[in-house]
This record gives structure tokens, C-alpha cells and sequence, in this order.
């Protein structure tokens, strides 16, 4: 196949257009319609463009856009990495789906204030993937920050004291742990190397002590809020009070993946596998990852709430790709960049069905989801299946990525790890599939049934589609991942 | 030839044009009249100061001899990198603020007042810029003094409002005073064991004296009066109530260009005068101005996340930034100072915006701006409410705004000292500031309005000098090549003046 564009006017494409989205709802606002059919347009022209931009990345090429320099030796620019076009691949899809929905859920439910829900939603996406083909590490700190405010307004859409609460919980969590400790770390390592480039093998071996790179990683661990690594992990339920849209595009895909992608980034890129798992750097956090894995999924077992259960589940699952990140072999580190996109087209695929649960029953405990699988057989397929995913049954997608990550614990000897990931995966049959057998085979408890949406039962139908396609074409993800593990 | 003769004169014009338009606008019964005036007079500092930029960029140190006296007897203007840089900030905001003053001012003053406010706020500006190119030390007490009169009298016109602003202004006099006559007394010190004032002879004659002691008073006189003037914590006391109770065109020119002066004369006293005894002055940087800056950070921080009052709570903040600015000049290494005068230029910038957006709402609601006051006011005011939230996003350092800048560079800096401890206290204190901002932006945007709530128009004279500086912001944090370069030129003169 040709391509259509180079990769550099993927990335101009690519990164206009939504914010061209984000900018110009307000003006396209006359018209609903127009408003509404902004944000799948543009995610289409954003998905084609990262395509093409995937498809310079596989052929060897590294697409760069420079726009000025920021200060001496530091420029504002674009370079894709394999993993970056990965995730800018995840984003821009599921944008796709998240649009679609967006527009059910926010006129299936008659929410106030979609013009500026919709702009701020784009402005997102936008943040996301600059963060994913930022060309430096300063570049991806300034749109990490960006997506952050970005999304404030999306969380506190609600205007009730519970949304401004939760906001501010969100920001101060996130914006804290960022400033007080992921910016000095860059410019720790601006100041001892003298670059910030993401280079294959990293930066950092011959200029930081083998002893400070614990500390190091820890303030990048720590400091990167968004991947939610415990006990930095409370802002992801809190953020649940946003509308469903943005529970599912950008608090199971675009914000928390941000946060995981940059984490596997600065491991791969920076400070680079071999050479922190020759000095045990990371060793440490293979615990805290693996702590963070089972604890999240014991606090989702005790949640009645779907979206708070899911976001539970989140926390958990992010840690898994921390975990590829911390075990440091190139197996590992494929599985969790694999697990970014698996997890991401799972977890989406249930926040859809939680939406479209809430839209059509306004229902929101999973005790009281009793029999509704008659009522909405569609919609809890789909999350059959995508928990099925998220669990990692063949043949779904989510299987892959565990199995990448399973191979790369035991080639560092870690048994315990692979217990860790089995028990976990035990614990997600649990609270998972939990809803849908309550769904199915229980007598109904409440009779509801108001109003539906045809477009909030769409989207996860397909995202639950392309989880099962996912395992049978995982050739064409796979290609990139493997280019991450170099 | 009588090109260059402007050109040799430019020191002494950017004092001079202030101090002769300032008896004229007092003259000038019509308001409006004295304020185009008033702004032709900055409009030309702007210009000058650019020229003196231009001029010390290409490497030149400019002198100027008063009325042709050659120093060490005369009184001497020195012009090098960081002079204008300095003044290069102070002109452009005072220029904006005088913009702003216009509807300001009159709103806010009785018309028979203005002709008068006008003449005081331009007498405040000479001094000032007077203050930072003065090469004398004496001369250097007496645009100290200049202006200190001149911004009481500015304060004082906030008693129209509010009659606090007598007490403010009063204070103002009375700490300042202390402050002046603490620097003059050093003064004194010195001048009794070298002979001399001007500041390049003293620093060849201070290494030589024998009286150690006596050079170590004096020094301790003049920075802790400086440390006064520049509203250092603990000695900022003064600043909180003058700031606030000023009015709002005041408080934006206050805010913007006096702290950095006496700022500015603090590391001159240091890096220049006694530049040639290292001994001394690390002492003092080490275990004083440090140590001072950062609980400044943090006290100012504190006392601005519980501060109701808007323009207090930027009072507070400024303490804060003053900070900011303090520690980087006193960790003394090139790095430190370059990061201080970036902050110099980036928080007058911050600072001027923030007071000028607060004046604009104030004006518009025609009370107090408290947090509660600003309820709704992001949809009511959009363009006052956005500018000010850009303002904002710079002061607390969000990457994209010239508030990063300043950060990036002071943290470089710490870190190069490997001051990990202090890295972590000013991120922390960075931390603690999106608590104040935020509240702010909630109470804009989040909250929904009062319905009662009046009817409120934006006004061009208020808002476009607002955006001037808030698309200042911006583009100073995108491209920050020509202030960070002035800014380590400036170091590097102040370092290799001493040494």
C-alpha cells in the first residue's frame, strides 16, 4: 500500500485536526449536528493520519516535525518513536468509537453544556497525541501537563459539589506529584546528560550513578500521577464523576495511558532496559507494581459501583504495563506496550457498556444490573467480551499481552510475578464477569427502561468486535511492539 | 553628530524625561491631558530602554558622567546586560500599566487629583529607573528616596476607596524610611574606610581595607536595608497592605517594577561593590538571603492559599515570588543569577497582568474583589477572566507561559549546585500556589453565577494592555532564547564586575 501522506504531514494532520475540533465547536455550535459531527469526522482524518505516521515508523523511517527552538539544545519537537506511534494509533482509533458514543450518551442523557464538553473533549485527544510523538522528554512534560488541565473542565462537567471536589482532588494529585517530582526529575536528567531525546538504548548509562537510579525511577514513577501506581492512585476513581465519554476515551485510554506509555517510554528511551536491569534499578518496583496489581483488584471486588469497580480495575491493569516496564527485558517491555493497546480497546468496550446501561436504565450499582441482560442483550455481550479480554482468554487480544509479560517474568527468574499475574487474572473472572452473570441469570429486580440511544450501543458492539479481531491479527500491533523491545 | 550625541545621553534620558514631564503634569488641570503626557514620557523610556539593550547585547558598557564630572567625584550612570535587562522589564510594564492607568486611574481618583497622580507616578518611574543605573552609592539613596515619596503619595490616592490605604501608605513611609536609612548608614560605614561612593572604586578600594569588621557592618547595613525595600520575608510588611489598598493601576505598576529594583540593587551590592571580598557576601548569601527566601516561599504561599482578599492574596504571592528571585541571586553561581533575573523580567510580567486583570474586574463590579466576588465571573467577563487565568497558569509555572521558564532555569540551577533539599521545597512551594490559583479558577468557571448578579461590560482600555501582557506570557514560555540570553549576559557582567 502507498501511503497517502509522508509522516511529517501525519503528524501536522494528525495533531491539527483535533485541535481544530477542539477550537472551532464553539463556532460549529449553531447547528447541533455540526457540532456533533466534528468530533467522529475528525477522528477519522486523526486515525488515518496516524496510520500513515505507524506506517513511516515500520518502514524504519522516524518521523520528526521541529517547530522552534525552546531554549539552548532543547527544541519543540515531534519524533515518533515506535511505542509513541503505537499509542498515537490506540488514541486516534478509539477516538473513532469514544465520538461516536459521545454523542449518544450526551443526547441520549440531555446533558448541559455539550459545546464546551465537546471542545475540551478534542483539546484532549489533542494533548494525548502530542504526548505520544512528542519528540523529547520536555515536550511530552509540557502536553502531560496540558492534557491534565485540559481535562479538568470534563470532570467537573457536572458543576455539583461532588464534581468540584472531585476536581479538585484530580488536579491536586496530578498536577503535585508532576511538579514536585517528575519535573525536577527531567531536569535532573537535563542537567547530567545534556539531552532529553528519546534514543533507543537510552540516555542515561555513563552519566548517573548506578545507585541514584532507584531514586531516579522513583520520581519518575511516582511522578508520573497519570499511570496511578499506589498510593498516587485516587485521583482515577474520583475522576468518575465525569460523564461516561470521558470515563471511557480518556480514563481507561487516553489520560491513564498518557501516564503508562510515558513510564515505558522514559524506561525504554531514557534510561534503557539493559542498562537498568543490569543494576537492578527497577527491581523495587516490580513489587510495587505487582502490589499495586492485587490490591486495586481486591478494593474493585468490594465496590458496588460499575464505573468505580472499572476504574479499580484500571489502577490494576495499568500496573501490569508498569510492571512490563520495571521487569526490563525486551520481552516484557513488548507485552506492556502490546498491553497498552489490548487493555485499552477492553476496558473502553465496558465503560461503553456502563454508559449505555446508565443512558438507557440510569442504573449504576452492579446489584441492581439483576436480569437486565434481557433488556439489553447487545450491550452485555460486549462486556462479556471485553472483560473476557481484560481477563485474557484466547481468543481475545488481552491473552497476548499477558503472555508477552508472563515470558518476560520468567526469563528474569520471577515466579512469584507470574503468580501475581495468574491470581490477578483469577480475581478479574471474579469482578468482572460478575455483572454479566447477574445480567443473564438472575430474576430481574428492577423494571426500568426509558430512554435508549442507538449510537451508545454501537460503539462498544465494535470496540468488543475489534478486542476479538485484535487476537487474530496481533501481527499488525505486534510489528510495532516488537520494534519498542528494539 | 547629533544623533550620537542621543546616543551618549541615553542613561541620563530615561531619568531625566520622567523627572522634567512630572512637574508639567502637575500642572495639568485636564485628567486625560496629564495621562498622554504621562504616557509619552514612558512611551519614550520603552524606547530608550530598547536602544540600551541593543547597545549593551552588542557588548558595550555604556557610562555617563553627570554633568561631565568623571568619577570617582562625579556621579556615574553604568549601563551594562543586567542594568538593561532590568530596565528593559521595569519601562515595558510601567509603559502598560501607564496604558492601563487611563480608565483606571480616573475611575478611581477625584478628577482634580489626577494632573497630581500623574506627576507623582512619573516621579515614581525616574527614580526607579534612576535607582537601577546609578553607578554612586549615595546617589543611589537619594532615587531611593525619590521614589519611595512618590509611591506613598500613589498608595495614599487608594484612601478615595478606602481609607486602609492612609494606614498602608503611611506604613509604607515609615518602614521604608528604615529600610532607606539602614542602606545610608552602610553607606556611611564604607565611605568613612575607602574615601569613596562610586561603585566601581569602591570595589577596587574594599578588598584592601584592613578595618574587616567595619566593611562587614556596612555590608550587613546596606543589604538589609535593601532586603527592606525589596519586601523580603521577614522585613515584607509593608507590602501585603500597600499593595492592596493602592489603587488598581498603582498596584499593577507597584507590583510590576518596584520590588525588582531594589532587587536588582541587592545583587549590585553583592556581586559589584563587594564583588572583590567573597568572604563577606557568602556568609550573608548562604546563611541569610537563602534561608530568607525560602521561608518567604512558603510563608507568602501559605498566607495567599487563606487569603480572601484578591489583591492581598497577590500581595502575598509576590512575597513569594520575590523569593523565588532572592534565592536564585543568592545562590551567586552564574546559573542562580541568570535565573533570577529571569525571573526579574517573567514576574513583572506575571504580576503586572494578575493586579491589572483583578483592577479590571474591580472596576467593572465597582467592589472589592474578593474570592467569593469572582463567582461566574469567567463567563461574565470571559477575555478579563481569560487573561487572568493565563496570568495565572505563568505564575504558578505550567509549561507553554514564561512562569516556566523561570522555573526550569532555577531548578537547573539548584540542581547544578546538586541542592536537592531546595529543589524540592520550591517544587513543593510550586505545588502549594496551584492551591491559591485554582480556587480562583473554580470560583471563574466552576460555580455557577449569583442570578442577581448585574449586568457587566468589558471595557478595550482595560482588557487590550491585559492581553499585551498575557500574550507576553506566552510567548516568553514558547520562546525564551532572548530573555534567557540577556538574562546569562546579565550574570555573567554582574559576576565579572566583581571579579
Amino acid at each position: 500500500m502507498t501511503p497517502l501522506m509522508s509522516g511529517e504531514t501525519g503528524i501536522v494532520i494528525g495533531l491539527l485536526v483535533p485541535l481544530l475540533v477542539g477550537l472551532l465547536t464553539p463556532f460549529l455550535a449553531v447547528r447541533s449536528l455540526w457540532r456533533d459531527a466534528a468530533g467522529p469526522l475528525g477522528a477519522v482524518v486523526t486515525f488515518v493520519a496516524a496510520l500513515q505516521v505507524a506506517g513511516a515508523v515500520l518502514a524504519g523511517e522516524t518521523p520528526r516535525l521541529h517547530l522552534l527552538e525552546f531554549a539552548e539544545g532543547l527544541s519543540f519537537e515531534f519524533a515518533v518513536t515506535p511505542l509513541g506511534a503505537l499509542f498515537g494509533l490506540v488514541a486516534s482509533g478509539l477516538w473513532i468509537a469514544a465520538g461516536l458514543f459521545s454523542v449518544g450518551y450526551m443526547r441520549g442523557n440531555h446533558e448541559k453544556h455539550q459545546t464546551r464538553f465537546a471542545a475540551f473533549y478534542a483539546v484532549a485527544v489533542h494533548a494525548a497525541l502530542a504526548i505520544a510523538w512528542s519528540g523529547n522528554l520536555l515536550v511530552l512534560f509540557v502536553f502531560y501537563e496540558i492534557l491534565t488541565f485540559s481535562t479538568f473542565p470534563l470532570v467537573t462537567h457536572k458543576e455539583s459539589k461532588a464534581a468540584r471536589d472531585a476536581g479538585r482532588l484530580y488536579m491536586s494529585i496530578l498536577v503535585g506529584t508532576s511538579v514536585v517530582l517528575l519535573l525536577p526529575a527531567v531536569i535532573y536528567l537535563w542537567v547530567k546528560t545534556g539531552t532529553l531525546d528519546f534514543v533507543p538504548g537510552g540516555i542515561l548509562a555513563g552519566h548517573v550513578t548506578p545507585a541514584a537510579l532507584p531514586w531516579l525511577l522513583a520520581c519518575f514513577a511516582f511522578g508520573i500521577g497519570k499511570a496511578a501506581l499506589m498510593p498516587f492512585h485516587r485521583w482515577l476513581p474520583a475522576a468518575m464523576v465525569a460523564p461516561t465519554p470521558v470515563s471511557a476515551l480518556l480514563h481507561a485510554v487516553a489520560v491513564v495511558k498518557a501516564g503508562v506509555f510515558t513510564m515505558l517510554t522514559v524506561v525504554v528511551y531514557v534510561f534503557g532496559i539493559d542498562f537498568l536491569a543490569d543494576n537492578g534499578g527497577s527491581d523495587w518496583l516490580v513489587w510495587l507494581a505487582s502490589f499495586t496489581i492485587l490490591a486495586s483488584s481486591f478494593v474493585a471486588i468490594s465496590k458496588d459501583d460499575l464505573k468505580a469497580r472499572l476504574a479499580y480495575s484500571t489502577i490494576s491493569q495499568l500496573s501490569y504495563i508498569v510492571l512490563g516496564a520495571a521487569i526490563a527485558t525486551s520481552v516484557a517491555a513488548q507485552g506492556a506496550a502490546l498491553h497498552i493497546v489490548m487493555h485499552a480497546a477492553g476496558k473502553i468496550t465496558l465503560f461503553f457498556c456502563a454508559g449505555a446501561i446508565y443512558v438507557r436504565a440510569h442504573l449504576t450499582k452492579i446489584s441492581e444490573l439483576d436480569g437486565q441482560g434481557r433488556e439489553m442483550p447487545l450491550v452485555f455481550i460486549a462486556f462479556f467480551l471485553g472483560a473476557l479480554s481484560i481477563i485474557g482468554i484466547p481468543p481475545l487480544g488481552g491473552s497476548w499481552s499477558k503472555f508477552y509479560l508472563m515470558l518476560g517474568a520468567m526469563e528474569r527468574d520471577l515466579l512469584i510475578v507470574l503468580f501475581v499475574l495468574v491470581l490477578s487474572s483469577l480475581l478479574n473472572i471474579y469482578y468482572l464477569l460478575e455483572p454479566v452473570q447477574r445480567a443473564f441469570f438472575r430474576a430481574k429486580v428492577k423494571q426500568v427502561g426509558v430512554a435508549s440511544h442507538p449510537l451508545t450501543v454501537i460503539p462498544p458492539v465494535a470496540t468488543a468486535i475489534l478486542s476479538v479481531l485484535l487476537f487474530f491479527y496481533v501481527d499488525l500491533i505486534n510489528g510495532l511492539a516488537e520494534l519498542v523491545a528494539g | 553628530m547629533s544623533i550620537y550625541a542621543i546616543f551618549n545621553n541615553l542613561p541620563a534620558l530615561l531619568v531625566v524625561v520622567p523627572l522634567l514631564l512630572s512637574p508639567i503634569t502637575a500642572l495639568i488641570p485636564i485628567g486625560r491631558l496629564a495621562w498622554v503626557v504621562a504616557l509619552f514620557g514612558s512611551g519614550v523610556s520603552v524606547i530608550v530602554a530598547i536602544l540600551l539593550c541593543s547597545l549593551t547585547a552588542s557588548g558595550i558598557r555604556i557610562t555617563y558622567f553627570m554633568g561631565n564630572w568623571p568619577p570617582p567625584w562625579g556621579i556615574e550612570f553604568v549601563v551594562d546586560s543586567a542594568t538593561s535587562l532590568t530596565v528593559m522589564a521595569m519601562t515595558t510594564l510601567a509603559f502598560l500599566a501607564t496604558l492601563f492607568a487611563d480608565r483606571a486611574l480616573s475611575a478611581e481618583i477625584a478628577a482634580k487629583d489626577v494632573g497630581k497622580a500623574y506627576s507623582a507616578w512619573l516621579l515614581a518611574c525616574g527614580g526607579l529607573y534612576g535607582l537601577v543605573m546609578t553607578a554612586d552609592a549615595f546617589n543611589l539613596f537619594v532615587f531611593l528616596e525619590i521614589s519611595a515619596l512618590a509611591s506613598v503619595i500613589l498608595i495614599a490616592l487608594g484612601a478615595g476607596r478606602d481609607r486602609r490605604a492612609l494606614i498602608a501608605a503611611y506604613n509604607y513611609l515609615v518602614i521604608g524610611a528604615v529600610g532607606a536609612t539602614f542602606y545610608v548608614i552602610g553607606v556611611g560605614f564604607i565611605y568613612a574606610v575607602t574615601g569613596s561612593l562610586n561603585m566601581a572604586d569602591l570595589a577596587d578600594r574594599i578588598p584592601d581595607v584592613e578595618a574587616r569588621s567595619i566593611v562587614f557592618i556596612g555590608f550587613g547595613f546596606m543589604v538589609v536595608g535593601m532586603l527592606v525595600k525589596a519586601a523580603v520575608f521577614p522585613v515584607h510588611i509593608w507590602l501585603p497592605a500597600a499593595y492592596s489598598y493602592a489603587p488598581s493601576a498603582v498596584s499593577t505598576l507597584l507590583a510590576a517594577i518596584a520590588t525588582k529594583a531594589a532587587i536588582y540593587v541587592l545583587a549590585r551590592i553583592v556581586f559589584t561593590i563587594f564583588g572583590g571580598v567573597p568572604e563577606v557576601t557568602a556568609l550573608a548569601l548562604e546563611w541569610v538571603v537563602v534561608p530568607l527566601s525560602i521561608a518567604g516561599i512558603f510563608v507568602g504561599t501559605i498566607m495567599a492559599i487563606y487569603e480572601r482578599d484578591l489583591k492581598k492574596m497577590l500581595a502575598f504571592s509576590s512575597i513569594a515570588q520575590i523569593g523565588y528571585i532572592t534565592l536564585g541571586i543568592g545562590i551567586a553561581t552564574s546559573a542562580g543569577i541568570a535565573a533570577g533575573f529571569i525571573h526579574i523580567g517573567n514576574h513583572a510580567l506575571i504580576k503586572g497582568g494578575l493586579f491589572m486583570a483583578v483592577g479590571g474586574i474591580f472596576l467593572a463590579t465597582g467592589s472589592r474583589v474578593s474570592v467569593m466576588s469572582m463567582t461566574g465571573i469567567g463567563r461574565k467577563m470571559p477575555l478579563t477572566a481569560t487573561a487572568f487565568l493565563i496570568c495565572g497558569f505563568s505564575l504558578i509555572g505550567l509549561p507553554l507561559t514564561a512562569g516556566f521558564i523561570s522555573k526550569l532555569y532555577l531548578v537547573r540551577a539548584l540542581l547544578d549546585n546538586d541542592n536537592l533539599v531546595i529543589v524540592g521545597l520550591v517544587l513543593a512551594s510550586s505545588a502549594l500556589s496551584v492551591m491559591y490559583l485554582w480556587k480562583i479558577v473554580e470560583v471563574m468557571w466552576v460555580r455557577p453565577a449569583p442570578v442577581d448578579a448585574l449586568e457587566i461590560n468589558e471595557r478595550p482600555a482595560l482588557y487590550i494592555p491585559l492581553w499585551i501582557i498575557a500574550i507576553a506570557n506566552i510567548w516568553l514560555g514558547l520562546d525564551a532564547s532572548w530573555l534567557v540570553g540577556a538574562a546569562e549576559a546579565a550574570a555573567a557582567s554582574l559576576l565579572g564586575a566583581g571579579g
